[in-house]
């Protein structure tokens, strides 16, 4: 455990020392302020983050989650791939730490980073509620979504960069992987019968609308949850097969 | 200390270690001599537990590199060739972070950390950012991180390389320092390195061990030739077909160095010729101006082996 705290709070410092985290940070305050105030040139705007949280009505789904889509894998796909371009996992794979260890570690720091982003958003919440009385059935159910929605990005980039040495491809094969989960019901919905329903339900956009409806469903976290598990499971596997390459 | 028994790994199709078996004594400082790609790091990564061997096992203080990597990994202390380290952490926050990373409680590391900055030389730079440091600072960073946890085996690999030739002696020193306490393996292509620090000698070339001694055994073990350095005041012709004619000479070669007439005699192995030669060249009058021993240099023994020469 201590070694756990001790890789994780060592990635936490980089995070909120890098540049690359802070201009991600950026784009994600931009594109969510953005989504925030979309709904403000209405003559009758609803006081709700339904906007905020999957794009406008009517468009293809949006929203802050597809912010997360792009952006999560740009802050993990430092974590394995620096190390192993560097040289320093050589380090790391040679001292006494589990392999999971560094894995979890490692994740930790980058979802602390990215719930301190998500706390800025909280700006939007704060003034919704200053200047109207939403419904906080849905923000609360919304950000709770949000929180598994990135949490689960996070572990898919976490995959893709102790895959490979190099970062870019880390986060282009990341945003790939998240967009293919993003889309899938979308696009299965087209396939139709019981074939486009089961294959939707494994796309990750399926399992927020309800959260962003107010409603939390044990299921959907249940759904969240095994994502991240899976793969964080797979990365985990992944660093020790470094060792056999 | 550390056994190895037929080790061998392949990348891919290539063999990089092929069937090689050593074993390193508790206390023991011993080297890896090879030209690049003989298989040194290789070798050192499958000590350290960063690669398992394709087969064969290698087992540290009783524990399987492989089976039991994290009872292993606790005892060995590394140092990569290309000395790898966060450049963006300052040298006590880095000791620091390697020393939790390898298990120690939190008091023990702030002790150690100041012992370590002792002996590597480090003192003042402990809030430097390592990523300014020059690359002899650096690498003795590497070394502190990894004695830090006081190791029982230390494994370096190509501990000089890159460096400038004062922090090259002091590097030497220090892995000497620090081989009077612990077992220390260390890989060099760089002969007389190995030859100082080492008490014992691995050739490795092609992936596989050649040779196996003491820097002296090696030396003397595979010379094959005897070799005598002669110089002789009086004319060359003369003197070159009289040395010729010595019983148990094997051959001999003339050089003129602005005036010195030096002759190098090849006996016959085992044959001591110095009494002979002395007696031929008085006898004809001539002045015998010096005589010289010569032994093989560890690096000509390493071309021979390496470039496979009869000897």
């Amino acid at each position: 455990m201590r070694t756990v705290r001790a890789v994780a709070w060592k990635e936490i410092q980089i995070f909120f020392l890098s540049p690359t985290a802070y201009i991600v940070g950026m784009i994600f305050l931009f594109l969510t302020g953005v989504l925030f105030v979309w709904d403000l040139g209405d003559p009758f705007p609803e006081a709700s983050l339904r906007t905020f949280f999957l794009g406008p009505p009517g468009f293809i789904t949006t929203g802050a989650i597809l912010v997360l889509v792009l952006l999560a894998p740009v802050l993990t796909m430092r974590l394995i791939a620096e190390e192993a371009k560097l040289g320093t996992i050589e380090l790391l794979l040679t001292s006494p730490v589990r392999d999971w260890e560094i894995i979890i570690g490692k994740y930790i720091a980058s979802l602390v980073f990215f719930l301190a982003l998500l706390a800025m958003s909280g700006f939007y919440v704060i003034l919704l509620f200053v200047y109207a009385s939403p419904d906080p059935g849905p923000i609360y159910a919304g950000y709770i979504g949000l929180i598994l929605y990135g949490a689960a990005a996070l572990a898919v980039g976490m995959l893709t960069s102790t895959f490979t040495n190099n970062q870019i491809v880390a986060a282009v094969v990341a945003i790939g992987i998240l967009l293919a989960l993003f889309y899938a019901d979308q696009a299965f919905a087209a396939v139709g019968g019981t074939a486009g329903d089961v294959l939707a339900e494994i796309g990750m956009t399926t399992h927020f609308y309800d959260f962003a409806r107010g409603v939390i469903d044990t299921k959907h976290i249940i759904y969240f949850v095994s994502v991240i598990a899976f793969f964080l499971f797979l990365s985990v596997r992944a660093l020790e097969s470094r060792r056999w390459r | 200390m550390i056994e190895a028994t037929n080790v061998t790994h392949y990348y891919g199709p290539y063999p990089a270690i092929q069937d090689v078996s050593f074993d390193v004594r508790r206390g023991e400082v011993l080297g890896f001599l090879g030209p690049n790609g003989a298989g040194k790091t290789t070798t050192m990564r499958i000590l350290t537990g960063f690669l398992p061997p394709s087969s064969g096992s290698v087992t540290l203080g009783g524990y399987d590199v492989v089976e039991k990597s994290l009872e292993v990994r606790k005892r060995v202390g590394y140092l990569p060739e290309t000395v790898p380290l966060y450049t963006d952490m300052t040298v006590t926050n880095y000791l620091k972070y390697m020393g939790t990373l390898r298990g120690m409680p939190g008091s023990r590391i702030r002790t150690r950390i100041g012992e370590v900055i002792d002996v590597c030389r480090l003192g003042d730079y402990r809030k430097t950012q390592i990523g300014k440091l020059s690359k002899g600072f650096r690498q003795r960073v590497g070394i502190a991180q990894a004695i830090i946890h006081e190791p029982e085996v230390l494994v370096l690999d190509e501990p000089t390389i890159g460096i400038d030739p004062i922090q090259v002696v002091e590097t030497r020193s220090l892995i000497q320092e620090l081989g009077r306490e612990q077992t220390v393996v260390l890989s060099s292509h760089i002969l007389p390195e190995v030859s100082m620090i080492c008490e014992r000698v691995l050739i490795i070339h092609e992936g596989r061990i050649v040779a196996e001694d003491t820097p002296q055994n090696l030396a003397q073990g595979l010379q094959g030739v005897e070799r005598l350095e002669v110089e002789v005041g009086g004319p060359s012709a003369d003197v070159l077909p009289a040395l010729q004619k010595i019983e148990g000479v094997n051959s001999v070669s003339h050089r003129n160095l602005q005036g010195r007439h030096v002759y190098v005699i090849q006996a016959q192995p085992g044959r001591d010729l110095r009494d002979d030669i002395s007696r031929e060249v008085i006898s004809n009058g001539w002045s015998l101006r010096g005589m010289q021993m010569m032994g093989m240099s560890l690096e000509e023994i390493f071309l021979r082996l390496t470039t496979q020469e009869d000897l």
